[in-house]
């Protein structure tokens, strides 16, 4: 019991990354209805940039809430701007064009930004020291300790607080209500004077600075990174997208906390090898069975 | 003083260059050393304003192009030249490539190391056309082919070092293996729609990589299967000492020993294989089944309610795509006479993928050149090695931008109907 509960704490932690990065995928395919298979790299960028800063910083000696709050600004911006860049580049020229193009580019995207990294910060997996400690601990006269660390708790947390912003921000602004009305018709909201153009960097510039997040919480966390952690990251994400029902927020959040439980208690249970494994079975599990997902609204092929 | 574009042209460059420092000043400004205390900072400035100054003078130079009607210039009207040159053309530059290839072990500048260029460069026209019956005559963007050449690969391996089974024997089982793989992954997913597929077959190439990987008591995991047979010509060996009772290539022939023999001869045995793939191609787009991939890639609706069988007919494209991915693998396997699955990752699939679309999608041709051209340039520019891949992903991109068909497009469907051909 004592297994199970320490599981499910590692799991929402994990699903907590994992639902920042499917947020980005959800909502990009909401409005434009393609897969941004650049998004995980997007997450490692951010990353990236994360730890740079967090060398930066700790070399200054300021106070750690301090760090960790310029650090998160600092890499939403900068990894904001990637997104953005990627978007003008790459996808925003493919408007319209056969329906595998965008998806190729976005491919050719993701290969540029991983070597691009590759070369310009090097091959080999580089370390942080834990910058989070201590720890809180239960069931303390059991034979199994459940451990539970502050950095588990700052990260679910973040989390949250970052969920109900963003669901503030979709639902009750203008900004929120203009993604909604481009997500269900481009062209009747752009007679009614919405930027559709605009509105679809916002969402790329958003869904960057999620990863972002995702990507920072993921060096403080496992405190190793190297250029290739987008690739599974990025499709255990899309798996959680696709789960919960692509086009779908809270689903999205859903689907990355389900596929984070599903990790951990995959290895815990089963086999720590086959892991990646279970989340791309899931993949393909839900895509033939239930392809809308948990929450998502059916697809209609229209002629 | 200035006029009102070049003004508006001087603030879009500025504003170029500031996002160019953005996305510059991080990753490539600070960069990151590992040293024993811990990480630290080694600035690269110079390099950072290099790639700034770079992108705003780059920006200034197009916009001024634009702001002249003059649109992107070289590249699509060079393409559009190279595919009008190449349409029609198709039986003369067949003849002339297949001559040269005939001759090619044989040139004067020829030696072991172009050879093996000449090898690869052969192997992944192969795995291309092989790879162009599924993505360009179905439509069907399969981002996991290399599973197919791993399954191929693996199962040669496997079957000639268990039973000893020689490469001729075993070429047609691990074609048959490798189409089973393709059946197995394609009858659940192929009801998916483009880019879900393209998804899910990613997923299946990672998952039998990471088989491979684990699976140590068949698979020898991450080392390998080492001791590979090399083919042979015939029953005869390709060493300078053969086995009890069987003669060796160069004493049956009366030739000096040498080890080039052996890879003229798997020069040979590729080009063969890969020209039975292009025409295995080129006849069965004319048959019903092929016409019915180019009709489900144009239209899958309407194909439907013509009375086509999507599954079905996408299924044979998977396995057919599959069996010569499967070919192509054994052959890899006895070229190596080793392999592990380091050999089989995505990024191999991803060269795969990016040889069909730029070449164009459905062309034969256009595979071969963008073969020679992402495969031999860069192992002739072996040095610049780390920044092949991003020149690989930025081809992908700027392909799809300005020339969405590829290089050479050829997306005519084999037949119409009279008169309604453009």
């Amino acid at each position: 019991m004592e297994y199970f509960i320490q599981q499910t704490v590692n799991g929402v932690t994990l699903g907590s990354i994992y639902g920042l990065i499917a947020l980005g995928y959800t909502m990009v395919y909401g409005i434009i209805g393609m897969i941004n298979f650049a998004h995980g790299d997007i997450f490692m960028v951010g990353a990236f940039i994360a730890l740079i800063s967090f060398i930066i910083f700790g070399l200054t000696g300021i106070a750690l809430p301090i760090v960790l709050l310029l650090v998160l600004l600092i890499s939403m911006f900068f990894t904001a701007c990637y997104g953005w860049t990627v978007e003008k580049l790459a996808y925003k020229p493919l408007r319209g064009s056969f329906r595998l193009a965008p998806l190729i580019s976005a491919l050719g995207m993701s290969i540029v930004l991983q070597n691009f990294v590759q070369v310009a910060q090097g091959a080999r997996a580089k370390a942080l020291q834990p910058l989070i400690t201590g720890r809180l601990e239960f069931f303390k006269d059991s034979e199994f300790v459940v451990i539970v660390s502050y950095l588990q708790i700052f990260m679910v947390l973040l989390t949250f607080a970052l969920m109900v912003l963003f669901t503030y921000l979709i639902t009750k602004t203008d900004l929120g209500r203009a993604q909604r009305a481009c997500e269900q018709d481009k062209t009747m909201a752009a007679l009614l004077g919405i930027n559709v153009d605009r509105t679809i960097s916002v969402t790329f510039i958003l869904g960057s600075a999620l990863a972002s997040v995702a990507g920072m919480m993921f060096v403080l966390y496992y405190g190793v990174i190297d250029f290739h952690i987008g690739f599974l990251a990025g499709i255990k994400a899309f798996t959680a997208a696709v789960l919960g029902g692509i086009g779908s927020l809270p689903g999205a959040m859903l689907g990355g906390l389900i596929i984070g439980l599903i990790e951990t208690m995959w290895s815990g249970y089963i086999s720590v090898e086959y892991k990646d494994v279970a989340a791309f079975s899931i993949l393909v599990i839900t895509l033939i069975f239930f392809p809308t997902g948990l929450l998502g609204k059916p697809d209609i092929e229209k002629v | 003083m200035f006029s009102e574009d070049l003004k508006k042209n001087i603030k879009d460059s500025l504003f170029t260059g500031l996002i160019a420092l953005a996305l510059f000043f991080p990753i490539v400004g600070l960069r990151t050393e590992i040293q024993k205390e811990g990480l630290y900072i080694d600035p690269q400035w110079g390099l950072t304003a290099l790639l700034v100054i770079l992108c705003t003078v780059g920006r200034f130079l197009i916009n001024l192009n634009i702001s002249r009607k003059r649109k992107i210039i070289f590249v699509s009207d060079f393409t559009s030249n190279l595919s009008k040159f190449f349409s029609g053309k198709g039986k003369q530059f067949a003849i002339t490539g297949i001559l040269f290839a005939t001759v090619f072990p044989f040139l004067p500048f020829t030696d072991r190391y172009i050879l093996d260029i000449g090898i690869m460069v052969l192997t992944y026209i192969m795995l291309g056309w092989g790879l162009n019956i599924v993505v360009g005559l179905a439509g069907l963007l399969d981002l996991g082919y290399v599973a197919f050449y791993a399954v191929g690969a693996y199962s040669f391996a496997l079957i000639s070092t268990t039973f000893g089974m020689s490469f001729w024997a075993c070429l047609p089982l691990a074609g048959i293996f490798a189409a089973f793989f393709g059946i197995l992954l394609g009858f659940p997913v192929l009801r998916l729609r483009g880019d879900y597929l393209a998804i899910v077959t990613l997923g299946f190439g990672e998952i039998v990589r990471i088989i491979l990987i684990n699976w140590y008591d068949l698979t020898n995991g991450p080392d390998g299967i080492s001791g590979i047979p090399r083919p042979t010509f015939f029953g005869l060996e390709f060493t300078n000492n053969p086995k009890e009772g069987t003669e060796a290539f160069h004493t049956f022939f009366n030739l000096e020993f040498s080890s080039i023999h052996k890879m003229i001869f798997l020069y040979y045995v590729i080009l063969v294989l890969a020209l039975v793939t292009n025409y295995f191609t080129l006849r069965i787009r004319r048959l019903p089944v092929g016409r019915a991939w180019e009709a489900l890639r144009e239209n899958e609706i309407a194909c439907k309610s013509l009375g086509v069988n999507p599954t079905n007919t996408k299924l044979t494209a998977f396995a057919i795509g599959a069996m010569f991915g499967g070919f192509a693998g054994s052959f890899f396997a006895t070229k190596q006479g080793f392999i592990s699955p380091e050999s089989f990752t995505f990024i191999e699939s991803a060269i795969i993928v990016a040889i069909v679309v730029l070449g164009g999608m459905g062309s034969q041709t256009g595979v071969v050149l963008a073969a020679v051209f992402l495969i031999g340039f860069t192992e002739v520019f072996r040095e610049l090695e780390q920044f092949r891949m991003i020149a690989f992903g930025l081809a992908m991109v700027l392909i799809m931008l300005f020339k969405p068909k590829g290089i050479l497009a050829n997306r005519q469907p084999t037949i119409t109907l009279h008169g309604t051909k453009k």
